[in-house]
């Protein structure tokens, strides 16, 4: 009986509602746009969040990752026009055993030597980055191989000549065949193939594959003792000599609820090992918390800006019922006569809007949904629609609805019937 | 709540001493001031006087849309003057017919759903009310006009739709507001035939006026001045009326 006068009830608030198309329309299309907005406004917000901490998480949550960087004195030096002295900075290899031999909590270094060579496979020619690095980098990234294996110990001991090729560089030099056993030529060097990595599978397979596909990797000890620690860079005319032993260390530590203090210890066994900040630490962990911490904020920017639109939508809302309301005095007089309680009066009108704004709220739920399929098109930015954005933003839709028409609803009923019969 | 139904020639109403005061800026109107009255079940009352004499008042505090602010009103039984706003909108809803000047049907429902609308109050079952509604627009001769809006009716349609409305909850008493006011001669002896043929059914009505002829169909007239009774005549069309 009750599910019936509600349904009724809903009717009647379409039918009414059918009298105003265009008025009705109007007032829907403030809801939809704000409530699209909500779910729009989230999707590419989460998105975003979401490509970055895949990004970081990538890096691996127990890493620490070490990088050598140029100190800008240097660069100033450099631009004076010393071009025949080789700089010497960054990371060395003494680092790597320090770090390994001082910090209890670390379980793996990883040293990398990133070298731009040329890469030959018969008449193919690609550029690449030679990688230099130890056997436990494979297991430290996650890397994965699709075929052959990655570098050993012995490879290590005994500075083999093979090389592992990244997804991309293995499909520039071999389109057709297998590369395993294949000769290459690295720089003046001849390499053999010994393995093949994965190709970054989906988007929780960035691992490292961002820079590993497009690489070759090698023995360090094979890449120190063939290329040396010089390069040299050849820039606008003027050649620079670099000595760098090493471009990155990768320290894996035991537990992830260590890795905050290991940082701090390793932040300040560098300070003591170098002079200059002529490196850089980059904490995974502490980019997600920092990631984190700038979604909450993002999302609460987007959810404010996006708010005020449903706001607006709300407003226009009880705009228009209050006019309506003014409108039909008379027939709320009638039914007042006619045995209608207050609480029937509020009913109708609360109903009305509810209706308005659940169909616009529903309307925008679509164009939630289209927006930022539409953005991830043009721009290829990530964005990821959740039904709970969908649902939060009917919610609010429908809580639109009833706190804005509760006050031309109450408006309604407090009307004196005789007064209300009288209304013109 | 409202008591049992009453039993035939059982007093409806009664009115002991009713006032409706009310202020209109420094000024205390007195729109009724003392009325003394007894409805019985079945009677035919006309109420006249000019305007201001308080006849619309007197009419609204019957059909339970104003309250008295003095005296006591009983209305089957129950005094009206202690009711919460949800009761007195029961009692409109249960006990009260309503019928006005302007024939006050909402104009974007059908014949059948404006003929609806008191039952829907009462939480009758769309099938029965559907059923009933059929049933009194049969009455009114309104059979063929079910699925039209009230704008494409004429004045006396409107009313008869009306009308029916007023007796879909079976009231026990049927208010009349100058109901034949917006009507031209003949359609107003049409109405005034068709609340003759309910008054012969039982139905008890209260017609407010100002038409003497109108005035004379029913049994008793009562007149009003300055919100006071100032006579009541019985069987007003028999012999001339005085007012």
């Amino acid at each position: 009986m009750l599910n019936t006068t509600w349904i009724r009830t809903i009717k009647l608030g379409f039918k009414s509602l059918m009298l105003h198309k265009l008025r009705s329309a109007l007032t829907a299309l403030g809801i939809l746009f704000g409530v699209s907005s909500v779910i729009a406004m989230l999707s590419i917000g989460e998105g975003a969040s979401f490509e970055a901490q895949e990004k970081i998480k990538a890096l691996g949550s127990n890493n620490i990752l070490l990088e050598s960087r140029k100190p800008p004195e240097k660069e100033n030096q450099q631009s004076q026009g010393t071009s025949f002295s080789a700089q010497e900075y960054g990371l060395t290899y003494d680092d790597a055993i320090a770090i390994a031999e001082t910090l209890p909590a670390v379980e793996v270094v990883v040293p990398i030597r990133s070298i731009p060579k040329r890469v030959r496979f018969g008449s193919r020619v690609v550029n690449a980055q030679v990688m230099g690095t130890v056997p436990t980098f494979a297991a430290v990234t996650g890397t994965r191989l699709a075929h052959g294996r990655f570098l050993s110990r012995v490879d290590l001991e005994r500075k083999r000549n093979v090389a592992v090729l990244g997804a991309e560089l293995a499909r520039k030099l071999f389109p057709l065949t297998d590369p395993i056993g294949k000769p290459i030529r690295i720089g003046a060097e001849s390499f053999r193939v010994i393995g093949e990595l994965a190709p970054p599978g989906g988007a929780n397979d960035a691992s490292a594959s961002a820079t590993a596909t497009g690489a070759v990797f090698v023995p360090l000890s094979a890449a120190r003792s063939f290329f040396g620690e010089l390069t040299v860079k050849v820039s606008s005319g003027s050649r620079e000599f670099e000595r760098v032993q090493l471009h990155r260390i990768q320290v894996r530590v035991d537990d992830p609820g260590n890795v905050l203090d290991t940082s701090t210890a390793l932040r300040a066994l560098m300070r003591k090992r170098h002079k200059e900040i002529d490196y850089a630490v980059e904490v995974p962990l502490e980019l997600l918390r920092r990631a984190e911490e700038i979604k909450r904020t993002f999302n609460i920017v987007l959810g404010s800006i996006a708010g005020i639109s449903l706001l607006v939508g709300g407003i226009g809302i009880m705009n228009v019922m209050l006019a309506t309301v003014t409108e039909r005095t008379r027939e709320i007089g009638i039914r007042r006569a006619l045995g209608a309680r207050r609480g029937h009066i509020v009913a109708q009108f609360l109903v009305e809007t509810v209706v308005l704004s659940c169909l616009g709220g529903l309307l925008g739920i679509l164009l939630g949904i289209a927006i930022p399929g539409l953005v991830e098109y043009w721009t290829s930015q990530k964005t990821i629609v959740r039904p709970v954005f969908a649902a939060l933003a009917f919610g609010i839709s429908a809580g639109v609805g009833i706190v804005f028409g509760l006050y031309p609803a109450w408006r309604a009923a407090q009307m004196d019937p005789v007064e209300a019969l009288r209304h013109e | 709540m409202v008591t049992a139904e009453p039993d035939s020639n059982e007093t409806l109403v009664r009115f002991e001493g009713v006032e409706r005061h009310y202020r209109m800026g420094e000024n205390l109107v007195r729109a009724l001031d003392g009325v003394d009255l007894e409805i019985r079940r079945g009677e035919y009352w006309s109420i006249m006087g000019r305007s201001g004499s308080g006849k619309s008042t007197l009419l609204n505090v019957l059909g339970c849309l104003d309250r008295p602010t003095g005296g006591r009103y009983l209305l089957g039984g129950t005094d009206v003057g202690g009711l919460e706003d949800d009761e007195l909108s029961s009692i409109r809803g249960l006990r009260i017919g309503f019928i006005f000047q302007s024939f006050n049907l909402i104009p974007q429902l059908t014949v059948l759903e404006n003929l609806e609308v008191p039952l829907f109050y009462q939480r009758v079952s769309p099938r029965e009310a559907a059923e009933r509604a059929v049933y009194f627009a049969g009455k009114v001769g309104l059979e063929g006009r079910l699925h039209h809006k009230p704008n494409e009716l004429s004045g006396g349609q409107q009313q008869r739709v009306a009308i029916a409305r007023a007796m879909m909850n079976d009231p026990l008493i049927l208010l009349a507001d100058e109901a034949t006011g917006n009507l031209d001669s003949n359609t107003e002896t049409e109405i005034l035939a068709l609340l003759d043929e309910l008054h012969e059914e039982g139905k008890t009505i209260v017609m407010v006026t100002h038409a003497e002829k109108v005035a004379a169909r029913a049994e008793r007239m009562l007149v009003l001045k300055d919100g006071r009774v100032e006579k009541v005549v019985e069987n007003p069309g028999r012999g001339p009326a005085r007012c």
